[in-house]
C-alpha cells in the first residue's frame, strides 16, 4: 500500500484541529515535537487505497516572526519534506490567512489550499470565486465546512493528486524588486550547490537575505544529519516529485 | 485625492488610514507585516486608551494595539478627505 505524509499548516481557529478529528477518527496521538515544547497531533486513515499519516502543526500566522511554533511548523515544511502541505483557511478572514498560505507556497509547490468554515461564509453573506483563486494560487483550492464534514472528499481527492504525482502544482511565483532579484540570483546558485534538490534554494536564499538566523541555526543542524541516510530517503520516497 | 502622510499614532480616532510605509526594523517589523501593516492596505483608528497609549487599530477584520514606539513609526493617507 502507498503511504503518504501530509502536513496541515493554518492561522489559529481555522478549524484544523477539527479537519484532522473528522479524517483521521480515533488513530492519533498527541505528544511533543523532539525537543521542543510545541505540542502536535498525529494521526493515521486510509483513502483509495493509500494509507495517509497527518500532521497538525502549530497554528501560526506566519512562518517568519520565529516563535518556538513558527520555528516548528516552518522546519517540519522544509526538512520533513511532507508529500502534501494543507494550508486550511477561515473563510471568512482570507486576507489575513492569505498570508501564511503565500509563505508556505514559496517553500513547496505540494500544497493543497483548503478554504474552511464555508458554512460561516455563506451566513455572512461572503462569496468566495473558488476557480479564480485557484487560478491565482497556482494549486488545487477546495473549500469546505469542517464541521459538518461537508467537502471532505473532494479534498482527499485533490490531496491524492498532489501525493501521488498526478498533479505537479506550479504555484504563483512572487517577483520582488529589482535590487532582491540581484542578490537572489547571486546567492542561489550556491544554495542549490548545498542543499541540492533536498532544500527550496530559491526561498532559502530569500530567508539569508531577510538575515533569519532561527532558520541558519535550523539549516547547520540540517547539515549535521546523517546527510547519506537523508538523502537515501529523499531519492525514494520523492525522486519523481522533487521539485520546489 | 492623495492627503498628506501622517503616522498611526496621529491619525486621529475614527479616520481611516492607507499605509504608506512602516519605518519599524527588524523582527517587529515582521510581526507587523504579517498582521496586516502592509503597505496599501486599509487601517482603521478604533480609540486610544484611557492614557492615550496604547491605541486600537482594526486591520484585517481584526483589532490590534500597538504602542506609539510602533505606530509612530508607520505612515499612511487618511482615506476619505
Ligand atoms: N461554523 C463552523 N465552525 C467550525 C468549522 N470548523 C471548525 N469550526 C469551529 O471553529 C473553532 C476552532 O476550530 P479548531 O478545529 O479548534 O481550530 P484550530 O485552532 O485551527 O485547530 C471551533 O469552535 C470549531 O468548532 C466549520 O466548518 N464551520
Ligand atoms: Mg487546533
Amino acid at each position: 500500500m502507498r503511504s503518504y505524509t501530509i502536513a496541515l499548516a493554518g492561522n489559529p481557529n481555522t478549524g484544523k484541529s477539527t479537519l484532522f478529528n473528522a479524517l483521521t477518527g480515533l488513530r492519533q496521538h498527541t505528544g511533543n515535537w523532539a525537543g521542543k515544547t510545541v505540542t502536535s497531533a498525529e494521526g493515521f486513515f486510509e483513502y483509495d487505497d493509500a494509507s495517509f499519516r497527518i500532521v497538525d502543526l502549530p497554528g501560526t500566522y506566519s512562518l517568519y516572526s520565529n516563535s518556538t511554533d513558527e520555528e516548528a511548523a516552518r522546519d517540519y515544511i522544509i526538512f520533513e519534506n511532507p508529500d502534501v502541505t494543507i494550508v486550511i483557511l477561515d473563510a471568512t478572514s482570507l486576507e489575513r490567512n492569505l498570508n501564511l498560505a503565500l509563505q508556505v507556497l514559496e517553500m513547496t509547490n505540494r500544497v493543497v489550499v483548503c478554504i474552511n468554515l464555508m458554512d460561516e461564509a455563506r451566513r455572512l453573506g461572503i462569496k468566495i470565486d473558488l476557480k479564480k483563486m485557484q487560478e491565482k494560487l497556482g494549486v488545487p483550492t477546495v473549500a469546505i465546512s469542517a464541521r459538518s464534514k461537508k467537502g471532505i472528499d473532494e479534498l482527499l481527492k485533490q490531496v491524492m493528486l498532489v501525493a501521488s504525482g498526478a498533479v505537479v502544482p506550479s504555484p504563483i511565483s512572487i517577483t520582488y524588486s529589482e535590487e532582491i532579484e540581484k542578490k537572489i540570483a547571486a546567492i542561489e546558485p550556491q544554495v542549490r550547490e548545498m542543499f541540492g534538490t533536498h532544500l527550496p534554494s530559491r526561498w532559502i536564499a530569500l530567508r539569508l537575505l531577510d538575515d533569519d538566523e532561527s532558520l541558519l541555526t535550523s539549516l547547520k543542524k540540517w547539515l549535521q544529519r546523517d546527510q547519506n541516510a537523508a538523502s537515501r530517503k529523499e531519492v525514494l520516497q520523492y525522486g519523481e516529485t522533487a521539485c520546489h | 485625492m492623495a492627503s498628506a502622510e501622517t503616522t498611526l499614532l496621529e491619525a486621529g480616532t475614527g479616520n481611516q488610514v492607507r499605509i504608506t510605509r512602516i519605518e519599524v526594523q527588524g523582527v517587529m517589523r515582521r510581526r507587523l507585516l504579517d498582521l496586516g501593516f502592509v503597505p496599501g492596505n486599509r487601517i482603521e483608528v478604533l480609540q486610544k486608551s484611557p492614557l492615550g497609549d496604547p491605541i486600537a487599530f482594526r486591520v484585517n477584520n481584526t483589532t490590534i494595539a500597538l504602542r506609539s514606539e510602533e505606530s509612530s513609526q508607520i505612515w499612511g493617507e487618511r482615506i476619505g478627505e
